[in-house]
């Protein structure tokens, strides 16, 4: 009848055998070796420190806390086991009422108070992965785009388009504007994406930013949201870093924007946002993700397609009691933010005594780290990498390089510092500045050798200097520090 | 109006049939002893709700659990961060085993071989995935769960094309229908990918026959670019736990274990029926192909089952005493249970597909039908549901090829709302004798008879002439 032939020959689906999932990317190479080789403070404490996990555990003896207080909370208490039955029973996907109140009260908090959130568009989902993609298959089709900033957070590859066929086209932010996204990059990279017939369905954004740990101004998102508007198309706003902001910093969530636009500029069946509990509490394991659509429709459709990741009803019941208790959200956002901006303060000044410097952030989990000047071309990719084995096999710390966030200019790291202890940031820091200052005396020595043969010249002095640091990193490198190709006998999860 | 995408505003959801629709007339107007003794039973609802005194006596007895305690240890920031999508091992190797023990331990399963995912839901459209291209064809033996219309075919593209079964055999598969339903596929241009049951089955509530399962095999081992997954949610739902006969066993029986057949079988398996906890969201895909393993594991992202829920989970299935208990208590209650909706019935009159597992009886009200039509079934579907109040579940939603079947649900309920169900079916029934036998005096007196007659319901069809009441409008 004139239609292709089926792939007959295959035994699994295409989905299922290609690599849209991007777990074999080489980026895993720092997580296996961290796998191979954890650090840990007595048992291993020459191991290498993961600082590529934007986990949030700052915070979790407050919950923890609040937790054995309040035993009524759990279905598994004498307090609480008379809940047992009707909880475990129950799997309406619009899930627990006073989950959904509740949810919706914390992210008003989170934001300030500054903006309400109806429950009513409280829609549950497996953690963020599964609200991202579920709400892109609320809104493209097969081979349609969508449009996001980069460098951008590295499994949306993953979530956005593995088994949505939904494809991304980036939209680049140099480091010259500070990776600022703006309204007018976001044209360019619209009217490029059409000229070459694409069908673009919207934009979405992870604001605070993974991973640069900025957050967009209020006259930008604005004028974001006018500009879906004037194209019709989705704003999807990932959330997720909410309340991970500190000292100084000013988040604007989209639903601010919605709420203070004009009511002609802004189309609000356009307007989603993707939440989590993952970053802002700390609690991952629990599979806490929101989609929180202004679209009838969408929140309709994503409620139905919840069934494939509700929320243990377990866990709504417990969040349920712990967010919607004032005194204890109150004292655990402020006291979040504060240990957040301290742990940020003691990290990026402790990196500034190795003369390294981030990019200026006030929110996220992470620093975004410039070593552009540590590379050995400062143009290439092969360098970065190169870099980052360095950093992995020689510093030991497992760091993320930004070609892995698609960022488009070579030396960039984000590196994490809400995962472990002060004692162990304590060791990671201490081991950057050694490095730095060994490698420097190496970079000294050299040069003062070179001397005797070298022009009294500031250009070529300038040079030397610089090939010296690129010697002595390709020194490090040939020393047997080809691409470790270790494969560690599980495919490591994908994390933040 | 945006567009949105296909999949949003298609009805591949299938979320406005008829099975759904009991639901939400059930939800207006909920039958409850006290508050709204005159509500609609709910009996539409395939829940296991007789043995939550067990696990709350567990409960009681295991507080360390609760307290997020491990060998007095709290190891509360140890699950709160926990994410791994392989899973809790401790728990992975309790539900192995459970499921063994399912099975009579007549085959084991390996931990490394089970992928978490929340709940049987998305384990089946996981597999899906993992299967099948969009457009490619499963072949499912009718009458199946409606909730397969959205599990297998909306996100997935992939069709379901339907393996018929008739009341002539107790709707069991032949051969002769799975060759025609394959037949049907290619007719339809559809490459078939695989077939999946159900077993024990929803909703005819009957394990799967050892000729079935020779049937199915004997076509997988024929045709090596077919699965077949096995839907086995309802395993511990067998009364008798020797009637129940995995695929996993047919694999070690028939020798297949090295062949290529080992990696084409997959199981998918819930702890929401035989335990009773819809709400935790626990499902599980089983399969001997690592391929298979890798793609699932990774997409059981998108649904990992929550740390807490886990770690509950694995302290309750790791206690041997209290799962050698569990498990034929379980049973018994259920079998008592089944047996009071069926004498029930049959003392009105109505006849059921003989069942031996499953939380709901397969119900031939065939004799009540006003014709042998899906319309009648409907029409005697919507008296039951605004009538008699009681949602049950009609024949046709679960693409049964012929009308007048329904399914009954019996778990979900106490004995004494079970026995007002009853009550209320059989004054429904009798009020439709006496109507008929009054419609039949009427037409006499015009003949001049002045004979009353009294008949048996399941030998005659009558006429139902009461008002058709539409469904509302969601």
């Amino acid at each position: 009848m004139g239609l292709p032939a089926k792939n007959k020959g295959a035994i699994l689906s295409k989905i299922a055998t290609n690599n849209q999932h991007g777990e074999n990317s080489e980026y895993f190479d720092g997580w296996k070796a961290y796998d191979k080789d954890p650090f840990h403070i007595s048992r291993n404490p020459h191991g290498i420190i993961q600082m590529g996990l934007a986990e949030n555990q700052l915070c979790l003896d407050l919950i923890k806390d609040w937790v054995k207080e309040n035993p009524e909370a759990s279905i598994c208490t004498l307090e609480g086991v008379h809940q047992f039955s009707d909880i475990a029973n129950f799997q309406d996907y619009h899930g627990l009422k006073k989950f959904r109140q509740a949810i919706a009260h914390f992210m008003g908090k989170a934001r300030g108070g500054r903006v309400t959130f109806d429950p009513e568009r409280v829609v549950m989902s497996g953690g963020a992965t599964g609200a991202n993609e579920t709400i892109m298959f609320c809104l493209a089709d097969p081979g349609d785009v969508f449009l996001i900033p980069s460098p951008y957070y590295a499994a949306f590859d993953r979530d956005l388009r593995w088994r949505t066929g939904v494809e991304i086209i980036p939209v680049p932010c140099p480091s010259s504007n500070n990776f600022k996204l703006t309204v007018e990059a976001v044209d360019w990279a619209y009217k490029k994406a059409q000229e070459s017939n694409k069908k673009i369905k919207g934009l979405i954004l992870t604001n605070p930013s993974n991973p640069l740990g900025t957050m967009l101004d209020k006259d930008t998102l604005t004028n974001l949201v006018r500009f879906v508007t004037r194209k019709n198309i989705h704003l999807v706003v990932d959330e997720i870093y909410a309340a991970t902001v500190f000292a100084g910093g000013d988040f604007v969530s989209v639903a601010e924007v919605v709420n203070d636009v004009d009511i002609s500029e802004v189309n609000v069946d356009l307007i989603h946002i993707v939440y989590s509990l993952s970053k802002d509490m700390g609690l991952p394991g629990f599979r806490v993700g929101i989609v929180y659509s202004y679209n009838d429709s969408v929140v309709s459709c994503a409620r139905k397609m919840s069934s494939f990741g509700l929320v243990s009803s377990q866990t709504q019941l417990m969040l349920a009691s712990m967010l919607s208790d004032d005194r204890f959200v109150d004292n655990f956002l402020m006291e979040s933010s504060k240990r957040l901006g301290i742990r940020h303060k003691v990290f990026t000044t402790g990196l500034k005594k190795a003369d390294i410097s981030c990019l200026t952030s006030n929110a996220g989990l992470f620093a975004w780290m410039d070593l552009r000047h540590l590379l050995r071309d400062r143009n290439s990719f092969e360098s970065e990498i190169e870099l980052w084995h360095i950093i992995i096999d020689k510093v030991k710390l497992n760091v993320s390089p930004g070609s892995s966030f698609r960022c488009t200019e070579p030396g960039w790291f984000r590196v994490c510092f809400a995962n472990m202890d002060d004692d162990t940031l304590h060791v990671a820091l201490g081991r950057i500045q050694d490095f730095v200052s060994k490698n420097n005396n190496k970079i000294v020595e050299q040069i003062s050798e070179n001397d005797q043969v070298i022009q009294n010249n500031n250009a070529k002095k300038q040079n030397w200097r610089q090939s010296n640091l690129r010697l002595s990193f390709r020194r490090l490198y040939e020393d047997g520090l080809a691409s470790p190709g270790i494969m560690s006998p599980h495919s490591p999860l994908l994390r933040a | 109006m945006v567009l949105l995408s296909r999949k949003a505003t298609c009805n591949s959801h299938g979320q406005d049939s008829s099975y759904f629709l009991g639901w939400e007339e059930y939800e207006k107007n909920p039958y409850d002893v006290i508050k709204n003794p005159q509500g609609i039973i709910q009996m539409g609802l395939a829940e296991n709700q007789l043995c939550f005194d067990l696990l709350e006596s567990w409960l009681a007895q295991n507080t360390d659990v609760a307290c997020f305690k491990r060998d007095g240890q709290s190891i509360f920031r140890e699950l709160a961060l926990f994410q791994d999508y392989h899973g809790l091992s401790s728990f992975k190797n309790a539900l192995a085993d459970f499921m063994s023990e399912n099975r009579g331990n007549r085959v084991s399963f390996d931990s490394n071989n089970l992928v978490l995912t929340a709940g049987a839901t998305s384990a089946n459209e996981t597999l899906m995935f993992c299967l099948a291209d969009p457009g490619d064809a499963f072949l499912l033996p009718t009458p199946y769960y409606p909730g397969f219309d959205r599990d297998l075919k909306w996100r997935t593209g992939v069709e379901i094309v339907p393996i018929q079964c008739s009341s002539t055999n107790g709707f069991c598969i032949t051969k002769l229908a799975l060759e025609e339903a394959y037949e049907q596929a290619k007719k339809l241009n559809l490459n078939v990918k695989g077939i999946l049951i159900t077993n024990p089955s929803n909703p005819l509530g009957t394990t799967t026959t050892q000729t079935e399962l020779n049937i199915l095999f004997d076509f997988i081992t024929k045709n090596k670019n077919i699965h077949l997954v096995s839907d086995e949610i309802y395993s511990g739902t067998t009364f008798n736990s020797s009637e129940f006969v995995s695929v996993m066993e047919i694999l070690k029986n028939n020798q297949l274990e090295n062949t290529d057949v080992l990696n084409r079988v997959h199981v998918v398996y819930s702890l929401s029926k035989d335990l009773g906890l819809p709400g935790f969201r626990v499902g599980a895909i089983y399969s001997n192909d690592k391929d298979v393993i890798s793609a699932a594991t990774k997409m059981s992202s998108f649904g990992l089952v929550s740390s807490q829920t886990q770690y509950l989970l694995s302290s309750l299935l790791s206690d041997k005493k209290f799962t050698k208990n569990y498990l034929p208590e379980n049973q018994k209650r259920l079998k008592n249970r089944q047996r009071k909706l069926v004498l029930g019935l049959e003392a009105i009159g109505i006849k059921c597909l003989k069942s031996n597992a499953g939380l709901f009886c397969w119900v031939d009200m065939r004799p009540l039908l006003s014709s042998k039509t899906f319309e009648a079934e409907m029409d005697l579907w919507k008296k039951i549901v605004y009538e008699v109040k009681l949602n049950i579940s009609p024949g046709s939603s679960c693409h049964c090829e012929e009308p007048g079947w329904f399914r009954v649900c019996f778990a979900n309920m106490s004995e004494e709302t079970l026995k007002l169900a009853l009550k209320r079916l059989k004054k429904f029934v009798d009020d439709g004798n006496s109507k008929r036998s009054c419609q039949k005096s009427e037409s006499q007196k015009l003949k001049g008879s002045r004979k009353k007659t009294m008949s048996n319901v399941s030998n005659w069809v009558f006429r139902l002439s009461l008002h058709d009441r539409e469904a509302e409008e969601r």
